[in-house]
């Protein structure tokens, strides 16, 4: 009990439509590593944001080194000892490392002025524990990602905190530098500070977490020392849900091929892509988030420009330059933010679902007023938007609504191709399954559907092929009937990554 | 009740303000309210009021033009130079408005391909057609025309000076432009959201440099009313005027973030400025005293767009 520096308990924290986080119990030992793990959306960040009081809990407390803790909120929790290393590190970048490390606080001669002499001596001090060689002076951005980290916990130390939360630290370091980051940490742990560890690289986690615990759908799973644990044993317990929702999937027969991808590649974003998508079809990506999955669309959508590789439409090769290109050719792109990049929330229903059209519904670029008026009303009876008018703005409408209003505007333009990008991210259980019979239909009528989702259950439920992304190329497909949750998982966590690319990360390393 | 009330005032504030405004200039002056200074008060509105019109797209969309005083010099300039080397009017008028075109071009070119800020670029092309004035004219004024031409500013038709039957004109072919066409709803959409029209298969670059291309024209169009009007040409000409027309569309209920705003509050915003512009002028008040007048009523219109974006 005396051993517990942390005891977050029977946190509860819902947005609206969702509930984030369900009764969680959390704590944290003197000088551990806790990892914590989960599917995206598991409930993770949200806790975190509630630890570094970004958020505030529904429901719950939290304890530190026995005490109940009364005032909330980030200054709060910085003075109670906890510091939050983001995953984008929050430094100022084109400061010293001296001034990122002591900014708000700055050593003051009775001038008035900053005592540099005396900042960058502390600031040495500092450093001393980790043995690296960094120069106080040196701007952050001609830091190497690892260093950038190193400087992160060196100002969270300062700042007398012995809580650390890490939220994906290795995500952009290399082989050697996660070796030293690592040892970092067991120095860290030594010398009894508590380290929080959050990441999707689950090979990591025995090499350096003492405890691990599993939250799933916003509850707690379980809390376990590592040894009793095996990977594949973490992987059930983050995966292994049951099944709520309906999914009103129907085999089609499936047609001739209408999509063929070869060899895309966008330097950086995805490399060597290749797949194809049949008439009637829906094919499934996932994978994690930031695997590069939205990025391979954008970049056969025309948003991104490749640097090389081949796109065929119904057997033709196609040159896509920009999106205008892709929307002729017939590709339709449904985005996975709805607000940012499918709406015009200051415009109403009717200039949002005729945006693609204008093209073909206007003479000498008058608009066809009466003919656009009755395909809209049409549609917004059809697919039961819930609209007083089609004069309304879009702003005004609930999320299940604006995400049909992006479909509606996409199935006036009648492509043959239409991708999803995260088509159900935020929408109720209600409005899901009926966005799933639309994305049905339209495979029903010919199209060929690609679904981008990072949900395994609606991936393994509506999708007839899996293509599973992980660091930018598709590490495998899956037949509608071989996949399982599980092995999907193992894909997407990168636990089978290409031998070749095993080796040109290693060669990378070396370097 | 209230809310209806609130409602209708941030509608139909700009109205009522002008009306009040006019009332109490009536009161104020006695010339104000007669026929010749009215009709004189939107004449001199015409100049700026038609430019207004163009910088309402630029504004919907986001952007800005600060080059459009600079625009009218510089076609103007021209224009009185071909006039001088006796070319048929028809083509002079047809080159003017292809300078403000091909400016127009220039800025909505740097704006989409090069991705520079319009703020920037606009304040580039500002300097540049300035300078290109001076450089056309030697700095000295270029006047004496033919009374043909001088009949764009100064002739009448059934009564009504040409320059407010251009304004007129002017605005409702924006106001249908703007309604009933591609370019107008993407010229909404594009300040709106332009990652969302983009997205929807729209070349969203074409009709951003278009909206610069009808600001262009626009400043050309009142090049030549200017230059007909005064019957010279000045290298200085349009000053400053950019402060006007932004003032007018700002006043009139366009968002400078983009996305809102129309012709008609841009018309009645025009005329706002002008009768305040002609009020201080028969009130005897300073033109210094007037600049820092002018410079209120825009830091206090874009105030008021503010506050009534908080409230979306």
């Amino acid at each position: 009990m005396d051993d517990r520096v942390l005891w977050m308990k029977g946190i509860s924290k819902s947005f609206p439509g969702v509930q984030a986080l369900k009764a969680v119990d959390f704590d944290l030992e003197r000088g551990e590593v806790h990892a914590l793990v989960g599917e995206n959306g598991a409930g993770k960040s949200t806790l975190m944001k509630i630890l570094s009081g970004l958020y505030k809990a529904d429901e719950g407390e939290i304890w530190l080194r026995g005490r109940k803790l009364s005032s909330r909120g980030i200054k709060a929790m910085i003075d109670a000892g906890v510091s939050v290393i983001y995953q984008e590190l929050n430094l100022m970048r084109q400061l010293s490392v001296a001034e990122n490390i002591f900014i708000g606080r700055e050593p003051m001669r009775h001038s008035g002025l900053i005592d540099w002499k005396k900042m960058y001596l502390d600031v040495q001090r500092i450093l001393e524990p980790f043995n690296v060689d960094i120069n106080p002076k040196t701007k952050i951005y001609l830091l190497s990602p690892a260093y950038q980290q190193v400087v992160e916990i060196a100002k969270a130390l300062s700042l007398n905190s012995d809580i650390l939360v890490m939220d994906e630290p290795t995500a952009s370091l290399t082989g050697n530098e996660v070796d030293k980051l690592f040892e970092i940490i067991r120095n860290l742990r030594n010398s009894g500070v508590s380290i929080i560890y959050i990441s999707h690289r689950l090979e990591e986690i025995p090499q350096i977490a003492d405890r691990v615990t599993v939250l799933r759908d916003g509850e707690k799973i379980l809390t376990k020392p590592l040894g009793e644990l095996t990977t594949a044993e973490i992987i059930r317990h983050m995966v292994g849900r049951t099944l709520t929702e309906q999914y009103p999937k129907i085999s089609v027969p499936l047609g001739k091929e209408i999509l063929h991808v070869e060899n895309l590649t966008k330097k950086g974003y995805c490399e060597d892509v290749s797949f194809s998508v049949r008439s009637g079809e829906i094919v499934g990506f996932t994978g994690l988030v930031g695997a590069g999955r939205t990025e391979i669309m954008q970049t056969i959508y025309g948003r991104m420009k490749k640097d090389s590789g081949r796109i065929y439409i119904d057997g033709k090769e196609v040159q896509i330059h920009n999106t205008c290109d892709a929307v002729r050719k017939g590709i339709g792109l449904i985005p996975e933010e709805r607000k940012r990049q499918g709406l015009v929330l200051g415009l109403s229903v009717f200039d949002n679902v005729v945006m693609t059209i204008l093209d073909k519904e206007s003479v000498l670029g008058f608009l066809k007023k009466k003919k656009l008026n009755i395909h809209v009303e049409k549609l917004v009876e059809l697919m039961e938007i819930k609209t007083p008018s089609t004069k309304q703005l879009v702003r005004y409408l609930s999320g299940g609504n604006q995400q049909k209003i992006i479909l509606a505007k996409w199935f006036l333009r009648h492509c043959k191709v239409y991708i999803f990008d995260e088509p159900t991210r935020g929408i109720d259980v209600g409005a899901k399954v009926e966005i799933y019979k639309l994305m049905q239909n339209l495979a029903k009528e010919g199209a060929g559907v690609i679904m981008v989702s990072s949900e395994l259950p609606e991936i393994l439920n509506m999708s007839d092929r899996i293509e599973v992304v992980f660091s930018g190329s598709i590490v495998k497909e899956f037949q509608r009937e071989e996949a399982d949750s599980e092995k999907v998982m193992e894909y997407a966590l990168g636990l089978h990554e290409h031998e070749s690319q095993q080796k040109l990360r290693a060669a990378g390393a070396e370097t | 009740m209230k809310v209806k009330f609130v409602e209708t005032l941030k509608n139909y504030g700009i109205i009522l303000a002008f009306f009040l405004i006019c009332v109490g200039l009536s009161i104020l002056s006695p010339v104000f309210f007669t026929l010749n200074n009215i009709i004189n008060v939107i004449r001199q509105t015409s100049i700026y009021g038609i430019m207004a019109v163009g910088m309402t797209f630029v504004i919907l969309t986001g952007g800005i033009d600060l080059s459009v005083g600079s625009v009218l010099a510089v076609s103007g300039a021209i224009c009185a130079g071909m006039l001088k080397a006796g070319n048929p009017i028809i083509l002079v008028i047809l080159a003017t408005l292809g300078v403000g075109v091909g400016c127009g071009l220039v800025t909505g070119l740097f704006v989409t391909k090069a991705r520079i800020t319009p703020f920037v670029v606009t304040l580039g092309m500002m300097s540049i057609a300035r300078g290109l004035a001076l450089i056309y004219t030697r700095g000295y004024p270029i006047s004496g025309f033919s009374p043909t031409f001088r009949l764009i500013g100064g002739g009448y038709i059934l009564g009504i000076p040409i320059p407010i039957i251009i304004f007129l004109v002017v605005v409702i072919i924006a106001y249908i432009v703007l309604m009933q066409t591609k370019l107008g709803r993407y010229t909404y959409a594009i300040g709106g959201n332009e990652e969302t029209v983009r997205l929807s298969g729209i070349n969203s670059d074409f009709f951003k440099t278009l909206v610069y291309v009808i600001s262009g024209s626009t400043a050309a169009l009142s090049a030549l009313i200017l230059t007909s009007r005064l019957n010279s040409a000045e290298p200085i000409a349009g000053t400053g005027y950019e402060l006007d027309v932004i003032a007018a569309v700002v006043i009139g209920g366009a968002s400078l973030s983009g996305g809102r705003g129309s012709v008609w509050g841009t018309f009645i915003g025009a005329l706002l400025i002008g009768v305040i512009n002609n009020g201080m002028n028969l009130l005897g008040i300073s033109p210094y005293f007037q600049q820092v007048v002018k410079g209120l009523i825009i830091i206090g219109a874009v105030w008021l767009d503010q506050l009534r974006a908080k409230e979306e």
